[in-house]
């Protein structure tokens, strides 16, 4: 072994040193590489964690829009509540954590202590309620029922109380101005869910755990435009939370106010009228099935007839939309959803369908024409009609002899329809068909906007249901099972329909086509769709999409973008006929069915015709339906009452009412101008000012009691009041007497 | 030793100005490696600014003054400064005399620890609190005075000439001499300088020319051990999780996984210029737990980029290479020894140190040569400097 000679090492000293510095600078490589992949090639990723490190937001909620009737008066708005906070970075930075101030601040709104320190904590596994479970950058709330005094208390005192404020919040309130509560339309709102929360995390506007989002009605439908978009700070906080600077922050957008074409007093109206038209007919006697009336739903539009915009609309049952403010009780939940309270949430008038029964026939009526038969023709007014040993009766076995289809809308005449029904289906090729049928009557009722949601800017519309060859098809294939294991051939009522069901329940049967040409069977329609035909009749052909929603007007009323009314089709009756049609409810009105409500208790038909259309639809094991669809030249009003009895017994009046009040039509039929509350729709938007205010007239106490308080005495008005002109009616003895009978007597009317 | 030598020799030239003379071809400054002496001092005062914008923000550990830790690691880099003058200035020859009683203190330092005077810092009991805030951290005095105790049992009968290499009794004592302070090391327990000392161990063992059983049978019987210790649990479970969580940070998210992460973020968002001296969010926001210390390197990554981070391992390589060269030109096997150990010592704690920054060495509590805050290291890295350029200084000038 020779050493070096330089340094007399041996070789193996010498390898093993350059094997060290070798391993030395692969090390170090190591070193450069990893640093090389950290930050060149995965640099960004970092980057991007380590901003999201660092920036907290505190998110300032924005206030939320009003909503407003059409004239400017609040429906829905903001209260005012005081609300004591405290902001936690600040209470850390003291050398307590802040427990001085807040026991200062306990005492200054009498509560205890710890009662304060428990509403700051923040929650975590280990930490009961209360606590705080939003962001801790976010400023806690500690009372929302400040009195002034308190506030000022602490304002004033301001070096005592660091990290404290006291402002003022805005709080959901349901104003419900003269009485008028719009519950169903209004909707309601409920805290953010924690999906929904995570969701909109990221998004330009997120919510506050402490966010309301509207659940239904207007408040859901435009909960985008009413919320507005939350301020967001966002703060650079080091690794314990310390605030160390201030990044860019957005200021809090206000929620732009909803205007209406609800007219509040209107509402009031018909929310009273539908109310006390179910009392009056829980109080009527069903010789049917023998025992009173239940009326256990109703619902009433009032619809402009040439906008399709919305005046009133009223469901019943109803409930105090205040409910939901501040977090609904457990209790007050069951009992909104309960069936003992029949589902008071329901807006019955965009979400409850039953048959339509008679006032169906302005659909058969256009189907009749459509198919060909002339509506000057001379049908057979029987008292019963029978096809293949089954008998269908006209209403209450009445006979007209030969009438035309005019007359045949204004005596309600069943026959006449069950005649052209039976016609139509044996041209069309009876119970089995050849080729493709005509189907008339059903193609007239998707036509007429029936089958389908009319559109209305209401969230969960429903449907109803046009029974034609298609729906039979599917509802037998779904059902056919259950039909065929319990049907029996001589079993009872239902036993038997299941039975023909199971064997030809998917085929257009004679008897079907029958019952649907009155508006009864399988047909189920809403009370909007109803008045969105009726408007359609009275303007002139064009079903409108209906709508609440008048405009949307931003916080300083410098935006107004208009809904503007949108049409979703024609009536599919020639001009002639529609002017037939008009011209035969008017006929209803002063000579008809519904003659008792109107011409013949002074309603100054020559001034404001009124045409209208009564109906009463059969349900299997239930009371009669109550419909009454009416219109004049600006407003379409269409009313029903489950379970209410006749169209104009139960519904009649109230609908009556509601145009008094609309026009100021006293008991005798003068017109008095300073008590109608609406003679024609609302045109222009309410103002609002830069500084958010809203000019809105001043609502009475109860609309509804006044009109008929305005009512009981016209003799009292004096030169305003105009007497009614001539009343197509063979008016028979004292008006006035007629009139109160009208109003307040209830008696069975052929429909 | 010619032309140059007999010119000092002679001493009758005309007296030249001090500094030409500081400078003369065989003066001191001019034997001095003056790459690592330049390297180390740049390393130190990029330590310093580094140390400065990790603790300006730091109230609740800087007494409120933003330049309580600059000013301090100042004042350790100057001490270490003095310290490798001294060193140089005695030489490590005659040191190598007083190598018992250097030893022999240390060890008493180490041991002193475990009594109560020593205080516990994130787990390691590795402190004595001398008073005035200052507080010593013996185990960085041990890894010098392990690789000179070392070196001198080893060496000393090759370099008499009395042994082309180390016999197995004296490789018995060096490596006994060894193991006493790391086991008490390791009671503290401080995982990290154990590590360090077993390199070192490793580093003399191989320059010293000590058989290569030895060398391959302690490097098995560490495997061995280390699997043991595995599976004997003779760790406390935060050295495990430590081990464990450098490569997948979401087995210990809140505690060492967190300091991974934080460290690789702070990292990773430098880029390649970084985001600017004093501008690192990570850094001011004071997300990297010990970034004075441990994670100084995080700072550099972040506000200084891959430039300033390569910089420093540049630095460090030229160190290392620098104290290579020396340990190759030594004539004598005690000088190459030393330096190889000192080699070893830097290589392994500056590879461990930033390795466990960058994600690939588990986190243990090992301060990054000349750049982290801390005296004891400070001191420790800067005698062991002027151990390097006494043995450079004291071989023959052709080599």
């Amino acid at each position: 072994m020779t050493n070096i000679p330089e340094t007399g090492r041996t070789p193996r000293v010498q390898t093993r040193l350059i094997v060290i510095q070798v391993l030395v600078l692969s090390l170090l490589v190591t070193l450069g590489g990893r640093l090389w992949y950290l930050q060149i090639r995965e640099g960004e990723a970092y980057a991007k964690e380590a901003s999201g490190n660092h920036v907290q937001q505190v998110v300032q909620p924005a206030v939320r829009g009003s909503i407003l009737d059409a004239r400017g008066v609040p429906l829905a708005d903001n209260e005012t509540r005081l609300v004591v906070s405290a902001s936690r970075t600040e209470l850390l930075k003291m050398k307590d954590d802040g427990q001085g101030v807040l026991t200062k601040l306990a005492g200054v709104l009498g509560m205890q202590p710890k009662e304060v320190m428990e509403k700051v904590r923040l929650c975590d596994a280990q930490t009961p309620q209360p606590c705080w479970n939003g962001s801790p950058y976010q400023p806690i709330p500690i009372t929302d029922e400040a009195t002034p005094r308190q506030a000022l208390q602490i304002r004033e005192r301001a070096e005592d109380f660091p990290g404290i404020t006291a402002e003022p919040q805005a709080v959901r309130r349901y104003a419900s101005p003269g009485e008028a509560n719009t519950a169903q339309v209004l909707g309601y709102l409920s805290p953010v869910t924690d999906d929904e929360l995570q969701q909109a995390k990221d998004s330009e506007s997120p919510y506050l755990r402490s966010d309301q989002v509207g659940r239904s009605g207007l408040e859901r439908q435009y909960d985008k435009e009413l919320r507005g978009k939350a301020g967001v700070t966002r703060y650079e906080v080091d690794n314990l939370g310390r605030v160390i600077g201030q990044a860019e922050s957005d200021a809090a957008e206000p929620g732009s106010n909803l205007v209406t074409s609800i007219d509040a007093r209107v509402q009031r109206v018909a929310e009273y009228e539908l109310n006390e038209a179910m009392k009056a007919a829980r109080k009527e006697w069903d010789r049917n099935t023998n025992e009173r009336y239940k009326a256990d739903s109703g619902a009433v539009v009032v619809m402009e007839a040439k906008t399709g915009r919305v005046v009133a609309m009223a469901s019943n049952p109803t409930y105090d939309p205040n409910a939901w403010v501040g977090g609904i009780s457990a209790k007050d939940y069951a009992a909104l959803t309960g069936k003992k309270s029949n589902y008071p949430l329901l807006n019955r008038a965009i979400q409850g369908q039953a048959a339509p029964g008679s006032i169906f026939k302005v659909v058969s009526t256009a189907a009749a024409v459509q198919a060909g038969y002339a509506f000057d023709g001379r049908y057979n007014c029987s008292s019963s009609y029978s096809v293949g040993g089954q008998v269908f009766k006209n209403f209450e076995s009445q006979n007209h002899g030969p009438i035309d289809l005019g007359r045949a809308l204004e005596v309600s005449c069943d026959t006449v329809y069950y005649q052209l029904a039976h016609s139509e289906w044996k041209k069309d090729g009876g119970i089995n068909p050849k080729g493709k049928p005509k189907d008339w009557f059903y193609k007239a009722a998707h036509q007429f906007g029936l089958g389908k949601e009319t559109g209305i800017d209401l969230p969960n519309e429903v449907t109803g249901r046009v029974p034609d060859r298609q729906w039979k098809q599917q509802y037998w294939e779904a059902n056919k099972d259950a039909w065929c294991k319990t049907g029996k051939k001589d079993g009872d009522y239902v036993e038997r329909i299941a039975y023909e069901n199971c064997l030809e329940g998917n085929k257009m049967r004679a008897g079907d086509e029958i019952n649907y040409s009155i508006g009864q069977g399988d047909t189920l329609v809403t009370p909007i769709q109803m008045a969105t035909i009726y408007a359609a009749i009275a303007n002139g052909g064009t079903l409108y999409d209906p709508t609440v929603g008048k405009a949307i007007v931003s916080a300083d009323g410098k935006q107004v973008s208009e809904i503007a009314p949108e049409s979703h089709g024609k009536l599919p009756v020639s001009r002639q006929a529609l002017a037939q049609m008009d011209k035969a409810l008017e006929g209803v009105a002063t000579r008809g069915t519904a003659a008792w409500r109107f011409a013949d208790v002074g309603w100054p038909q020559d001034k404001i015709p009124m045409h209208a259309k009564t109906g009463t639809a059969e349900v299997y094991g239930k009371q009669t339906t109550s419909w009454f669809a009416t219109y004049t030249d600006d407003y379409a009003i269409v009313m029903t009452i489950s379970q209410g009895g006749t169209g104009s017994g139960a519904s009649g009046p109230a609908v009556r009412n509601i145009y008094d009040a609309l026009y100021g039509v006293s008991d005798d039929g003068t017109i008095n101008k300073k008590n109608a509350l609406l003679p024609t729709p609302q045109k222009s938007l309410p103002k609002i000012r830069t500084d958010g205010s809203i000019t809105a007239p001043k609502i009475s106490k109860d609309p509804a009691k006044e009109q008929q308080a305005s009512q009981k005495a016209p003799e009292d008005a004096d030169g305003q009041v105009e007497t009614a002109a001539t009343v197509q009616t063979p008016a028979t003895g004292n008006r006035d007497t007629r009139r109160r009978q009208g109003r307040r007597g209830r008696r069975r009317m052929l429909t | 030793m010619t032309g140059a030598n007999s010119f000092q020799v002679s001493g009758y030239g005309p007296e030249r100005a001090g500094w030409t003379r500081l400078f003369a071809r065989d003066s001191l400054a001019r034997r001095l490696d003056w790459p690592i002496l330049l390297a180390a001092i740049a390393l130190s005062l990029i330590g310093s600014v580094l140390v400065y914008s990790a603790t300006r923000n730091r109230t609740e550990i800087n007494q409120g003054d933003p330049y309580y830790f600059l000013i301090r690691h100042l004042l350790n880099t100057g001490i270490g400064f003095a310290l490798m003058i001294g060193t140089v200035w005695l030489g490590h020859r005659t040191l190598r005399t007083a190598v018992p009683i250097l030893y022999g203190a240390s060890v008493f330092l180490v041991l002193l620890v475990l009594t109560p005077l020593g205080t516990t810092v994130n787990g390691a009991h590795s402190w004595i609190q001398i008073g005035g805030g200052f507080s010593l951290q013996p185990s960085e005095f041990v890894k010098v005075t392990i690789i000179l105790g070392m070196a001198m049992l080893l060496a000393v009968r090759v370099d008499a000439g009395d042994r082309q290499h180390p016999d197995h009794r004296t490789v018995v004592q060096a490596l006994g001499l060894a193991i006493v302070p790391m086991l008490i090391v390791m009671l503290m327990p401080d995982l990290g300088s154990v590590m360090v000392m077993a390199v070192i161990v490793l580093g003399v063992l191989l320059a010293s020319g000590a058989s290569n059983r030895w060398v391959f049978g302690l490097l098995g019987a560490g495997t061995i051990g280390a699997i043991a210790v595995w599976q004997l649990h003779i760790l406390d479970d935060y050295q495990i999780n430590r081990f464990a969580a450098f490569a997948n940070p979401d087995l210990d998210p809140a505690g060492v996984g967190y300091n991974t992460n934080q460290a690789r973020i702070a990292i990773g968002s430098g880029g390649l210029t970084g985001s600017g001296l004093f501008q690192g969010s990570q850094t001011t926001g004071q997300f990297v737990p010990e970034q004075q210390t441990d994670f100084v390197f995080t700072v550099a990554g972040e506000e200084l980029g891959f430039l300033g981070g390569g910089l420093i391992i540049l630095l460090l390589g030229v160190v290392l290479w620098r104290a290579c060269r020396i340990a190759l030109d030594s004539t004598e096997l005690y000088g190459t020894t030393v330096a190889a150990g000192i080699v070893a010592w830097f290589a392994f704690q500056s590879f461990e140190n930033i390795g466990m920054t960058l994600g690939i060495m588990p986190v243990t509590g090992l301060p990054l040569p000349f750049v982290s805050y801390g005296g004891s290291s400070m001191f420790a890295v800067w005698v062991a400097v002027g151990l390097l350029q006494s043995i450079r200084v004291q071989r023959p000038l052709s080599a």
